[in-house]
């Protein structure tokens, strides 16, 4: 068997059977939320007696939040503008400044978390707090897999530039973080917003 | 621009108006709460339709639903998700209403 | 340090004890055999690593079979109670024993034996069905199967450290919770059931993207065969279902660890929830389980009719509507829990729905043979078994449907026959007619007729002496998961007839074992140099048995359904072939060293055993981090060797 550096002939169905896979993976994801948010919306009133969202949810932080995750996603759709000119520079740059929000985010969320635990509002008090933080805390982990996939796509990008194979991860990537924030957008309706109404 | 098979993804402008909207959306939504403008329902209602259409501007211009060239399997895809969704959640909240309301301790 | 993991956890019962020891020494004989006959580079350079569809299909296999091996010894254990345990005797096994028998027998079945043989299947024939020479994602496919096979690992620990659950293959809280399971039982369940499960839902998307972006030129849609249109729809029902188990059994994993209250009895959690919930995705899984085998049937009847399948269009049609109703009907598992006869009646109707399609599916095999020129080869034998064992089975569920009805009979053993009925009647049937049948493909020869002939006998036979009791124990009051009763109730006779039917499925499952001595001893009389020893009708036959690394040398093209038997009938003239250098993935071994690390994962989160937990998931990242950094992922298979590859077909 003889041994090739590179395949061009097949990457074009390689990268659209990625995408398509990429995306069924998305799909499966959205109803791993799904099962969460339908816990969710049957326990949100088991309080035990204990505080409810209306006590417990600072909405102008849940507001800013929102935002830097929105700005997030704008700067990551920048990025990917970029990958098809094979501008190398300009992609690095875009995902550096989401990596940023991303985290800005991500450590956001764990002090919100931080808060309620200090002030002894934890996951074991009731059954509302526990799929509170189950629901808030899975997509928080999503943001910190993302975080961390964009610095492990971002060394392959600066060691082997853009070829087929990075933009690929990279698009699958943005593809994750734009579905991220779509998963944010109900959460920060459903029980942010309607916790406290 | 294609980065995907056979779509005609977004440009500069299109995703800064998504942006745009998306923020105006998600401060709309924060203002109607937090001022308490209508009353429960018709507020929870507001909150939901805010969050759908701010949901559905992120998919189409930054994930490109429906955008592809036939066959449209990704849409395909999106739309049995959105299905089995429907099903599960408003099919699990029936079914956990009922059976609280019979089984439920009445204290 | 190895957290609540102690040397009394290791097994000291005589019975328990011994099945440890069992196992030990089968794989202490396995070391031996690979040291003896200095296999361990073949096994690692052509098995473990292989990224090949058709090696992991295999690999599937032997997992699946050892594995029905010990769901059959748990199904005998639990018969020789019921068979002691009446009166003043209470048997041999104690009731926690009793309990994880039970638990282990249902949780094996489903999803190490049925899930295993149906990944294997789908992995073999989807491809060559749509000429392809691979799946999408072939690392994801090896790594797929030691996800599944870690999961199986960790069962099979149960048996020789801690406990199972006892608490039913479904888990169900409070007594899964924590305050009644405090033991590692119920978390062995739930690691073996994600990891396995997380495999399963990689296949999905990765099949669903063969399928579905793969074909050979010219397969559209109505042309693929029926084995692949049931494997598609099955792999729909995968991609959407298992990650409602995920989410569930994760909740509950949050339940049992950090001390959350989604389904505890206080603190405002529902236990009626995880009911469910885990129906939510336990009836689409029985679907997953029931469709590839309406497929393989779908491929042999026309085959051995010597006539086409009656009604294509409505076959699929058939089998969409019945993945769509999978969806709607999980309530009938619970229509006792109380949500009122208003749902009750809407779940019951959308139950006995789902029987149109599956009525049109069973009328149409039946007109594909009327006027057709039957074969009563072992696979046919096979169908015919299913169609009285599986109506029956089908039938009962319709009866159950009806929730009154249902009221009486629920959690009875009229319930436990069902489901064996429809399982072994439906998947299990499937599964060995597609085996006997595709057999020679895989392997290149025959399997022996006379002695496959009579294992069909004997399983046929002893379902019904084993199952047909258990209707009528479950009329009169007998409940499942039983490991005692009064000698008044009349129901001993009854055991005792089931007990003697399994003992004639073993007779069966032991003329399968020597059918596969006595076939592999006289291969060479049996050869197939054809490559399509049945006169096939799809793609799979066109190839070598077994066919090469890259299955088609040249990628056909169809214009038709049936598009092999278009290509044999055709008057066409063939010219020779034109080869080209053949791209493929290369072998690797992070699938398995994932594989490995998962199982330690499990484990130690099982035992609480937390810093090798922790060291278990940073050994994953670094898998997967060293494959995504890894560049010599692909390679050629040169003309010259597919020129001396194709040479040698049909020669021994």
């Amino acid at each position: 068997m003889t041994q090739h550096e590179d395949f061009p002939d097949t990457h074009h169905e390689m990268t659209h059977n990625t995408f398509f896979g990429f995306w069924i993976y998305l799909m499966t994801d959205f109803i791993l939320f799904a099962t969460l948010f339908a816990s969710y919306a049957v326990l949100r009133d088991a309080t035990f007696g204990g505080p409810g969202g209306k006590e417990l949810f600072n909405l102008p932080a849940v507001l800013l939040e929102t935002l830097i995750l929105s700005t997030s996603g704008f700067t990551c759709g920048l990025a990917t503008l970029a990958i098809p000119v094979d501008n190398k520079k300009k992609v690095i740059a875009w995902y550096a400044v989401t990596f940023l929000l991303g985290l800005w985010f991500f450590l956001q969320v764990c002090t919100e978390f931080g808060h309620l635990i200090q002030d002894g509002n934890t996951w074991q008090k009731s059954a509302f707090l526990s799929a509170y933080f189950t629901l808030v805390g899975t997509h928080a982990l999503h943001i910190l897999l993302g975080l961390v996939f964009i610095v492990v796509f971002l060394i392959q990008v600066t060691r082997r530039g853009l070829i087929p194979v990075t933009k690929r991860r990279l698009t699958c990537l943005s593809m994750f973080w734009f579905f991220s924030y779509v998963v944010w957008i109900f959460m920060y309706a459903i029980v942010y917003l309607m916790g406290v109404t | 621009m294609e980065t995907q098979q056979g779509v005609e993804t977004g440009n500069f402008k299109a995703y800064l108006l998504a942006f745009i909207g998306s923020i105006i959306l998600t401060l709309a939504a924060y203002f109607i709460t937090v001022n308490h403008l209508f009353t429960t329902w018709l507020l929870n209602s507001a909150i939901a339709l805010l969050a759908f259409a701010q949901a559905w501007i992120q998919l189409v211009i930054f994930l490109n639903l429906g955008r592809e060239t036939k066959p449209r399997w990704n849409f395909l895809v999106f739309f049995f998700t959105i299905m089995v969704t429907v099903i599960l959640v408003f099919g699990s909240l029936w079914i956990m209403y009922h059976l609280n309301y019979n089984l439920m301790a009445t204290s | 340090m190895f957290g609540r993991l102690t040397l009394n956890a290791f097994k000291h019962d005589l019975i328990e004890a011994s099945v440890g020891v069992s196992i030990l020494l089968a794989l202490i004989a396995i070391v031996f055999l690979l040291t003896y006959y200095k296999r361990w580079r073949w096994l690692w350079y052509d098995w473990l690593t292989s990224v090949d569809h058709k090696k992991i299909a295999q690999m599937y296999l032997i997992v699946s079979a050892a594995m029905l091996f010990k769901g059959v010894v748990d199904a005998g254990m639990m018969r020789a109670q019921q068979l002691l345990s009446v009166g003043e005797s209470f048997g041999y096994l104690s009731t926690p024993h009793y309990q994880q028998l039970f638990t282990a027998h249902g949780t094996t079945m489903i999803f190490f034996v049925a899930m295993g043989v149906i990944s294997a299947m789908i992995n073999y024939l989807v491809p060559l069905q749509i000429g392809a020479r691979d799946v999408a994602f072939p690392f994801l496919n090896s790594l797929s199967f030691w996800l599944f096979a870690s999961g199986n690992a960790l069962l099979i620990a149960s048996l020789m450290v801690g406990n199972f659950s006892g608490t039913g293959w479904v888990s169900y809280p409070p007594l899964s919770n924590l305050e009644y399971s405090p033991g590692v039982g119920v978390d062995y369940w739930i690691w073996s059931v994600q990891i396995s499960g997380a495999g399963t839902l990689l296949t999905g998307i990765n099949f669903l993207v063969t399928i579905l972006k793969m074909r050979c030129p010219g397969m559209t849609l109505m042309r693929m065969p029926m084995f692949v249109w049931a494997s598609l729809v099955t792999l729909v029902l995968v991609v959407f279902a298992f990650p409602i188990l995920t989410a569930t059994a994760g909740m509950l994993t949050l339940d049992r660890t950090i001390g959350t209250h989604f389904f505890t009895s206080g603190f405002g959690g529902n236990p009626m929830m995880y009911v469910n919930l885990i129906w939510a995705w336990g009836h689409p899984e029985v679907y997953i389980l029931i469709l590839p085998a309406f497929g393989i049937y779908s491929e042999i009847v026309p085959v051995f009719s010597q006539k086409k399948l009656f009604g294509y269009v409505s076959m699929v049609w058939a089998i969409v509507a019945i993945a769509f109703l999978a969806f709607l009907v999980w309530l009938h598992h619970f229509f006792t829990m109380g949500a009122g006869p208003n749902v009750n009646a809407f779940f019951g109707f959308m139950t006995m729905l789902i029987s149109v399609p599956t009525g049109v599916k069973i009328f149409n095999w039946l007109f594909t043979m009327f006027r057709g020129r039957i074969v009563f080869t072992t696979p046919m034998l096979w169908f015919l078994c299913f169609v009285v064992v599986f109506t029956i089975g089908g039938m009962d569920g319709v009866l159950m449907s009806v929730a009154p009805v249902d009221f009486q009979v629920h959690n009875s053993l009229f319930l436990i026959a069902h489901f064996h009925s429809v399982i072994i009647g439906g998947v299990l049937f499937g599964f060995f007619c597609g085996f006997t049948y595709w057999f020679p493909k895989i392997y290149g020869f025959k399997l022996n007729e006379k002695w496959g002939e009579y294992a069909v006998f004997c399983w046929f036979f002893g379902f019904l002496f084993a199952f047909i009791p258990l209707y009528v124990l479950g009329l009169m009051g007998a409940t499942r998961r039983l490991d005692h009763y009064d000698a008044s109730t009349g129901w001993f006779p009854l055991f005792a007839i089931a007990a003697f039917g399994f003992l004639v499925i073993c007779a069966g499952i032991g003329f399968q074992v020597l059918q596969l001595y006595i076939s592999f001893k006289e291969r060479a009389q049996n050869r197939d140099t054809t490559g399509d020893p049945w006169n096939g009708r799809t793609l799979e036959w066109s190839t070598a048995s077994p066919p090469p690394l890259y299955n088609f040398a040249v990628i056909p093209e169809v214009h038709d359904r049936d598009g092999f038997w278009a290509m044999k009938h055709s008057k066409t003239h063939k010219e020779k072939p034109k080869y080209e250098d053949i791209h493929m993935p290369k072998n690797t071994g992070q699938g398995f060293n994932i594989g490995v690390l998962s199982f330690f994962f499990g484990f130690a989160v099982i035992w609480y055993i937390w810093w090798l937990a922790l060291l278990s998931i940073i050994g994953i990242f670094a898998c997967l981090f060293y494959r995504l950094f890894d560049r010599h992922t692909e390679t050629y298979v040169s003309v010259e060797e597919v020129e001396r590859i194709e040479a040698q077909r049909g020669k021994v």
